[in-house]
């Protein structure tokens, strides 16, 4: 196939996602059972007229997909003066809306957690995809080996680990020689150069490996399973009759092959990667958008949620489309124009 | 003195549950220089099991158990696998059933064929390598360009012959073809069976030639080994083989192929199935469906009888005269 | 590739038995919990401050909790909440995702299309948040993560399930029933759907672990059933309340549990696989020195020291 074709096929696809994302977060708020707002009235003695103030100020009184009352009227420009259009509107001014809890803006308590989280997930998943991908190598080809079992054995014994758990055992046994909470120790401040960025580094650690060790075993077997696919394969017996050896069989046959997909693979496997950020940020009070969502779901702060959650499917459909497009160049079968 | 000598050879496989299989019985022959060998048979007989012996590139069950493959002074099962290797493709090589999918699909053709030339030193440096293979390709029928071209972008005639030119490129002695144009259509067979025609007189070729089609092996090839269920039924010239076949199995299978010249004549065919590797007939591989059985077939293995000069056959009937 | 064939393979393998072993442990610790645990969970207790997650001791092997509870009796209890989400979110995938792969393989065409892409879609949207997210504002429940989770999890049943239905479709006998003007239901059912099972089988397995360790992450994080003690529930009070004291009685042995569970049918589903996918059995580049097996004759090593014997 053409490769403008593939990647505007995928471009499409991302932005039809992306699209499907925002609908949903829209939805999922106003129309699941549950009043948006009551998060946000925390004395039952407001009066009404209160309320009612609140829900103006949010929006809230206008109808929830399309005005109908105006659109009978004929005012075509009213219809939309709705709460989903509204949403839209706001969305691509950048507006996320107000924390209930905090009052503070939404996207800007995203744009200052969000590099942790990425830093946390950068290390960890770089770590995770070089180890794992050696390590798979190594099992796939003595395969049947002592050391392909138990390096087997090891990835399904991380695959059957929560990695919330796999955190608490490393707290657990860290305790007292590494940080095991926050970013920083309180008292220093990022003016304080060097010392400020050691004792971010030396917090990161904890978190890091959880996700690292975690994550190593799940690219370890995909790896393996991707390799074992390719070793399978016609050209593969091809190679071994034109006289290669093992070594060389592996190196310019097998490898090139089983690295194609695992492109796909591993950016499938990013949204999983996402929900483990999630789960060590809250054991290890890592200050990113992970904690900040476990924090939001104990004070049902929906607007956070709801922003966060559209940053993380974003990055995630994001990731895939990079992923895709690096595919379409690296694979032959994907014809140039 | 014979190029290639294989005697006796034992082949099993290992079940599941770990028993084995006796897929291959003591197979014999010999390669002459220049003179190509058909191998005939029905689909499952264990002629490509010989071929991969002969290579030892059998799958992970199989276990040569007995013989010799006697080549170049050398008895190829005594060897070390490096040693192996060093006479895989350079010496002896090979074109697999299904070849179509023998290629990488993400290397280019050029550059699969100067891997094999590289890998045995056949020239100097990268440069003459690719020059190499143009010419290789050439010889095939293929443009030299499109050798920087990928596999998908041929199509099924032109990947058999990239393979062929491929299978070439250190010039072996010995070529075997298995089954080198089954899952083609037609005329590209009749093509690939006239180029393989060509190289053989043009190189010198010695040739091995797997098939289950008599028409093609009555073309090419000047001595016949037929196989039967894992054992030889018989060996002789091709002449002697179509003019005057002497097993009862290789009589059946010549009356099978609808002959141009007697259009009318009826079509045999052999009642029964070939033998399971798990369920193999005392005696004689083929005494069931064979018309002359006797209580002798089904008791002992024939062995291979010479009933005239160039012609060995498996049968019991041999000694009885009945054949 | 029948029952029978899959059940004397799985058999042999060291790996399904100790799976299943495990597996069965669990399975009798839930059914049999009223007889084994030495308390009742849900029975009110008196407590003094002292029984605030005291250690063990021989009235409570695994001390107990913030509540003053008996942690091991909340553990076996905690088996029925694990095995009820895992089996039952693991059914109802494995349900909707052969649909959808069986209808998008046979029809090809617009359906197969519309519904790959819808799979896409669920695919690529992160799992956890999602999750999070939905059960926040809809509300805790057990039966509301169990739908959450089922109806998010059978992506991957799909694409296996549809990839397999276009091999399987241009098969000879499936060709021949439609020859003889077998309806496309009865080819579905009949033809198809038994060559598919085992591999189906194979991943629904493997999705019991994915759905317990789902349940167990959104427990922990605060969305779990309040009125059930699950594993991760046990979890989530133990992190915020006994981390400080570090008791390890509370926080250990749910997350273990949860492990021990998980590996059990990770193994059953591995070993499964490994049977139903032939592809992973073996590939070209094994250790070759058996294969020459002459008898009475033993090859030199492999390394290229040997001294070629040139006979005459």
């Amino acid at each position: 196939m053409q490769r403008s074709d593939y990647i505007l096929r995928k471009v499409f696809f991302a932005l039809v996602t992306l699209a499907g994302v925002i609908v949903f977060n829209f939805f999922l708020f106003r129309i699941l059972p549950g009043d948006p707002v009551k998060g946000l009235i925390h004395s039952p003695r407001m009066t009404q007229e209160a309320q009612d103030r609140i829900r103006a100020q949010f929006g809230l009184d206008k109808p929830v997909w399309f005005n109908l009352a105006e659109l009978k009227a004929g005012n075509i420009g009213e219809a939309f003066d709705t709460q989903f259009f509204a949403y839209l509107r706001n969305l691509f001014h950048g507006n996320l809306g107000i924390s209930f809890s905090t009052r503070l803006d939404v996207g800007e308590v995203l744009a200052q957690r969000v590099w942790r989280t990425v830093i946390l997930l950068a290390l960890g998943q770089v770590i995770a995809i070089v180890i794992g991908i050696l390590l798979g190598i190594i099992a796939s080809w003595r395969r049947g080996s002592r050391m392909d079992t138990s390096i087997l054995l090891w990835g399904l014994f991380t695959w059957s680990m929560p990695t919330f758990f796999f955190g608490i055992i490393l707290l657990i046994l860290a305790r007292g020689k590494l940080p095991t909470g926050m970013m920083v120790t309180p008292g220093l401040k990022p003016s304080d150069g060097w010392t400020y960025w050691l004792d971010v580094g030396r917090h990161l650690v904890l978190p890091t490996i959880t996700l690292a060790i975690l994550y190593t075993g799940e690219y370890l077997l995909i790896m393996r399973s991707s390799i074992i696919e390719v070793l399978s394969e016609d050209y593969i017996l091809t190679a071994k009759a034109k006289g290669l050896n093992t070594f060389q069989i592996l190196r310019d046959h097998g490898l090139k092959n089983a690295m194609l997909p695992m492109i796909t693979l591993i950016a499938l496997t990013l949204g999983f990667t996402v929900g483990g950020a999630i789960q060590v940020e809250t054991v290890f009070s890592w200050p990113g958008i992970g904690r900040m969502m476990y924090d939001a779901v104990g004070k049902q702060d929906f607007p956070l949620l709801q922003g966060a959650f559209l940053l993380l499917a974003i990055s995630v459909i994001l990731a895939n489309l990079i992923a895709d497009l690096l595919y379409s160049v690296l694979d032959p079968r994907v014809k140039p124009d | 003195m014979p190029l290639m000598e294989v005697k006796d050879l034992c082949v099993d496989y290992l079940a599941e549950d770990g028993t084995h299989l006796r897929a291959v019985e003591n197979v014999s022959f010999q390669l002459e220089h220049g003179r190509s060998l058909g191998l005939v048979g029905e689909s499952g007989c264990g002629k490509t099991t010989v071929m991969l012996s002969l290579l030892r590139l059998l799958p992970e069950a199989g276990r040569i158990m007995a013989g010799q493959v006697l080549f170049n002074g050398q008895d190829l099962l005594r060897i070390s696998e490096a040693d192996m290797c060093q006479v895989r493709w350079s010496q002896i090589s090979l074109i697999f059933q299904g070849a179509m999918n023998a290629l990488n699909p993400v290397r280019t053709i050029e550059s699969q064929i100067v891997e094999a030339l590289r890998v045995h030193s056949s020239t100097n440096g990268k440069q003459d390598a690719r020059q190499r293979a143009g010419e290789l390709l050439e010889l095939v029928g293929i443009p030299p360009e499109r050798g920087r071209q990928y596999p998908h972008q041929y199509s099924g005639g032109m990947r058999q012959r990239a393979v062929i030119a491929m299978a070439l490129a250190c010039n072996p002695r010995v070529l075997i073809a298995d089954e080198p144009t089954t899952a083609l259509d037609v005329m590209i067979q009749a093509q690939i069976t006239r180029l393989l025609q060509k190289l053989q007189k043009e190189l010198n070729l010695t040739l091995i030639l797997v098939t289950h089609d008599l028409g093609v092996v009555a073309e090419i090839c000047d001595d016949v080994l037929v196989m039967y269920g894992g054992m030889v039924a018989e060996y002789s010239t091709s002449d002697k083989i179509y003019n005057s076949p002497r097993h009862p199995y290789t009589q059946r299978l010549l009356k099978a192929f609808p002959d141009i010249d007697n259009p009318d004549a009826e079509l045999v065919w052999i009642p029964g199935v070939p033998p399971r590797l798990d369920d193999l007939p005392a005696g004689c591989r083929f005494n069931p469906r064979c018309h002359l059985c006797e209580e002798i077939c089904t008791q002992q293995m024939p062995s291979l009888t010479a009933v005239g000069p160039d012609q060995l056959v498996a049968c019991h009937m041999v000694k009885r005269g009945v054949i | 590739m029948d029952l029978k064939y899959i059940w004397s393979a799985f058999r042999r393998k060291p790996m399904a038995i100790i799976g299943t072993i495990m597996l069965l442990t669990v399975v009798v610790a839930a059914i049999f919990a009223p007889l084994i645990a030495p308390y009742d969970p849900n029975q009110r207790v008196q407590v003094q401050p002292s029984d605030i997650l005291a250690p063990p001791d021989a009235q409570h092997l695994l001390g107990r909790d913030d509540a003053g509870k008996d942690v091991l009796s909340q553990l076996i209890y905690g088996a029925r909440i694990s095995l009820l989400v895992g089996f039952v979110s693991s059914f109802v995938s494995m349900f909707i995702g052969t649909s959808v792969g069986m209808i998008a393989g046979y029809y090809g065409g617009r359906t197969s299309n519309t519904l790959m892409r819808f799979t896409d879609f669920l695919m690529v949207i992160p799992d956890l948040p999602l999750m999070l997210v939905i059960i926040s504002v809809w509300g805790r429940g057990l039966w509301k993560i169990i739908l959450v989770i089922s109806v998010l999890y059978w992506t991957y049943t799909a694409r296996l399930v549809r990839s397999q239905v276009l091999s399987v479709k241009e098969r000879s006998f499936v060709l021949r029933a439609k020859a003889l003007g077998a309806s496309n239901l009865r080819i579905i059912t009949r033809h198809i759907f038994p060559q598919v099972m085992p591999i189906i089988l194979a991943q629904a397995v493997l999705d019991i672990s994915a759905s317990i360790i789902a349940e167990s992450s959104l427990s922990f994080l605060g969305l779990g059933d309040p009125t059930l003690v699950s594993w991760g529930m046990m979890l989530n009070f133990a992190f915020s309340r006994a981390i400080s004291r570090m008791a390890w009685w509370f926080l250990l042995p749910p997350g273990f549990a949860i492990v021990f569970v998980s590996l059990a049918v990770i193994l059953i589903g591995t070993a499964l696989e490994e049977i139903v996918n032939p592809r992973l059995k073996t590939h070209h580049l094994f250790d070759a020195r058996k294969m020459v097996a002459l008898l009475g004759v033993r090859l030199p090593p492999p390394e290229p020291e040997v001294e070629l014997a040139i006979p005459e």
